[in-house]
């Protein structure tokens, strides 16, 4: 590692310029000024805090909330494999020990020689070509003993990322089943010009008569979102596109912005007529920065087809563009009022509801926050209308949803589906056999067991953002769920006091049944936690930590009891290891000297 | 709060210090005149207030203080094989307390430190008799060696709140301390 700067380098002063020295710019200002060195030296950090006049304890707390941003020196080649559950039953593990013992480094330890670091991240978004890893921010996918072989030598070779084999690089969509979006074609523009004939009110009613649903989840509808926002007080009004894809098991997203930009921008443009918004932001999540360059080339383009900036389609009152906004590994910050406080460039903590973002949002601005997926629908309806949109779906939810396929099945990729699908019919489709369970909705979601396959994904019934993770007869739910708390546990924001605390005591809860040392009295404690969580967490991240563990325990709960080596307690450590040291300090081997680690036999 | 309804017969308690300083038994009596109320509604089993040793079968054992050694070990799993009932009393039996802060250091370093390293020691080494219980590498709250039904935390919890807990049990109602009885310091 290059010896620390005596003086700020001309190129952070460089990047403060560029971002007009804004204290809202802070997050992407880390972000870039990081790129310099491959970390944030101290000095930079006090840099830039007297540079945006702010404290430089907020700097530090920025930088050390993102996974992304590394406050000590990291590696040339940092290594990340990504590490859900579906690059764990690829055999993620295996490789990344095997990288390791090549390059002879421990997991999360920097080489002596500053060459490389290796560590895990959450879900990367490759789930259907994984093992994924990222190299440097770079996303490689379908990782083999083969290509670990490869890369443990080119990063001996000190060889540039650029010179690497392109193939390493290339990210499939795996589309595997279209329908009304993925198959529409449609003329950058063309959407805008039937809404801007409609007019903002004309087009408002055509989104309401769709009954179009947000697709990150929740469900909320989009007319009353965007007719809030429009309603509000308040001005410049914000449109944000929430590319913060960071539930495990999804990565419709990813496929969305690498193909059909344009229907994400133009979606983003349609709302901000309604809306009557200004400005807009995409948040790409960190992990895929790599589709950065070919984003902003889409929005040059359309800047120069006169789609975004000052008078669009030549609107006298229609000005609106879009900044991508880039994130740096934390999921908390899809949750829509802690993506906001990370546009601001801060800590992504959600804030308290209300007010809610549509009202007071983006600097206290009226906000709309969608979905990647549900801005790319509202081109369907500027183009089909709202009715023949409505027409398709089930009662409560109209239209189609994509949905994220990976795990055990043959042909893991992006379907698309009308809402009502049955669970089977989609497991039929990919090509998953024996069956055991499937979670829906990623690590925050339902798992379901065979008996409820004949369930249907809609709101009203098995609702989802679009993850679809398949376990066949040969998992074990226990380490499913277990995994899926691990990642809460790490995910977790830190603020509130049930979350930070309540995940981390369910993680050890988890890890005492997988050592062996489980016991009856644990599932009780497991039952009053999961209740803890669910009631008393500040956000959804932690009243949804729970859930895995929750469905798991109702479902399979044979699955854990099996790891119970006692009805009654068993402590979590070994009591007679307790006591070696003192043992061997005192030279002493007497029974007294010993403790019988299961108390039954001490009588 | 109302005075506990008389129960059937006296219900038997049993408490100890294991590695705690005796503050929770002061504060404990530190309920003054109700004691008189208590013994009306209880009876003791082994306690510092009998000097009964060993722990028979019990309603409710009263724990003060975390695990350091392996005679607390013996201690506290007689105390749970004899209680239907089990309270962590005070900070030391809930979280391992001042005890547990020598968890951060290796044990043979505490014990050299003391025993051999200590200035005006001569020939000082760490006492090896049979009849001195091992340490354990480190303190534990007593939660983590056996079951526990309650936790009083406090250090040392009040008198008030040893009172309202201890009436509410016996009284049958799920023990709460409201606002200023419950506290961790």
């Amino acid at each position: 590692m290059s010896a620390l700067p005596a003086t700020p380098t001309d190129a952070l002063d460089g990047i403060l310029q560029r971002h007009g020295h804004y204290p809202t710019e802070l997050l992407q200002i880390l972000i870039e000024a990081q790129d310099l060195e491959g970390w944030l030296p101290a000095p930079t950090l006090t840099h830039i805090a007297q540079a945006l006049h702010i404290p430089r304890s907020r700097v530090e707390g920025v930088a050390g909330f993102y996974s992304f941003l590394y406050t000590q020196p990291v590696g040339r080649y940092r290594v990340l494999f990504s590490d859900n559950i579906t690059d764990r039953m690829l055999g993620n593990a295996e490789l990344m020990d095997a990288l390791c013992r090549k390059l002879w480094i421990e997991p999360g330890k920097l080489s002596e020689d500053g060459l490389v670091s290796i560590a895990t991240t959450s879900c990367t978004g490759l789930c259907d070509q994984g093992p994924g890893m990222l190299v440097n921010g770079r996303a490689i996918g379908q990782l083999t003993h083969r290509r670990i072989n490869e890369i443990a030598e080119m990063i001996r070779q000190q060889r540039p990322l650029d010179l690497w084999p392109a193939e390493y690089f290339q990210i499939s969509d795996n589309i595997r089943r279209k329908d009304s979006l993925l198959n529409l074609d449609m003329k950058p523009g063309a959407a805008l010009s039937a809404v801007v004939e409609m007019g903002r009110e004309g087009w408002l009613r055509e989104v309401q008569t769709s009954n179009l649903r947000g697709r990150g989840g929740a469900g909320f509808a989009t007319a009353v979102k965007w007719a809030s926002a429009r309603n509000a007080s308040g001005e410049p009004k914000v449109i944000v596109c929430n590319a913060d894809e960071g539930e495990p098991g999804t990565f419709k997203d990813r496929v969305l912005l690498n193909s059909y930009a344009d229907l994400v921008f133009e979606g983003m443009t349609l709302a901000a007529w309604a809306v009557g918004a200004s400005e807009g932001f995409l948040y790409l999540r960190g992990e895929y920065r790599y589709l950065l360059p070919q984003l902003e080339a889409v929005l040059a383009r359309r800047r120069e087809a006169g789609l975004l900036g000052r008078h669009i389609l030549h609107e006298p009152c229609f000005d609106f563009d879009i900044r991508i906004h880039l994130g740096a590994g934390a999921y908390v910050c899809g949750e829509e009022t802690a993506l906001i406080e990370s546009l601001e460039g801060k800590r992504g903590t959600p804030r308290i509801r209300p007010p809610f973002p549509v009202t007071k949002g983006y600097l206290g601005r009226p906000t709309v926050v969608n979905n990647v997926e549900t801005l790319a629908k509202t081109c369907l309806i500027a183009l089909g209308g709202g009715e023949a949109f409505a027409a398709s779906g089930t009662a409560q939810s109209a239209g189609t949803k994509l949905l994220s396929i990976s795990g055990d099945c043959a042909e893991p990729g992006i379907y698309e589906y009308p809402f009502g699908v049955p669970i089977a019919r989609i497991l039929e489709d990919c090509g998953a056999s024996d069956t055991q369970a499937v979670q829906v909705g990623g690590a925050a979601g339902v798992c379901l067991a065979g008996y409820e396959f004949q369930r249907r994904i809609a709101y009203e019934d098995v609702p989802t953002a679009g993850a679809f993770m398949i376990f066949d007869g040969t998992r074990d739910l226990f380490d499913v769920a277990r995994a899926f708390v691990h990642f809460f546990a790490h995910e977790s924001c830190g603020f509130c006091t049930p979350c930070r605390v309540g995940t981390s005591l369910l993680q050890g809860f988890m890890d005492k049944l997988a050592d062996g040392h489980g016991a009856k009295a644990d599932l009780a404690d497991i039952d009053w936690l999961d209740r803890l969580l669910k009631n008393a967490s500040h956000c959804g991240l932690g009243s949804a930590a729970p859930n895995p563990v929750i469905d798991t325990l109702q479902k399979f709960r044979p699955a854990y009891e099996r790891r119970l080596v006692s009805l009654d307690f068993e402590p979590a450590f070994d009591l007679d290891a307790a006591l070696a040291e003192a043992r061997q300090l005192t030279a002493r081997d007497d029974p007294g000297a010993h403790l019988q680690t299961h108390e039954e036999e001490e009588k | 709060m109302s005075p506990a309804p008389v129960p059937a017969r006296k219900l038997r308690v049993a408490t100890t210090s294991l590695a705690g300083c005796f503050g929770c038994h002061m504060s404990f009596l530190d309920i003054d005149e109700h004691l008189f109320e208590l013994v009306e509604l209880i009876e003791f089993d082994r306690s510092p207030l009998t000097d009964i040793k060993d722990v028979g079968p019990c309603d409710i054992g009263l724990i003060e203080g975390g695990v350091c050694n392996a005679e607390n070990v013996h201690v506290l799993r007689e105390f749970r094989r004899h209680c239907k009932t089990l309270i962590a009393l005070g900070a030391c039996a809930v979280n391992g307390g001042l005890p547990a802060q020598r968890n951060h250091l290796p044990l043979s370093e505490c014990l050299r430190e003391v025993y051999q390293f200590r200035p005006g020691l001569e020939n000082g080494q760490i006492p090896n008799d049979p009849e001195l219980p091992l340490p354990l590498d480190k303190v534990r709250p007593i939660h983590e060696v056996v079951r526990i039904d309650y936790f009083l935390p406090g250090c040392p919890p009040s008198g008030p709140a040893i009172w309202k807990f201890l009436t509410d049990l016996i009284a049958g109602r799920t023990p709460r301390l409201a606002g200023g009885l419950l506290h961790y310091d």
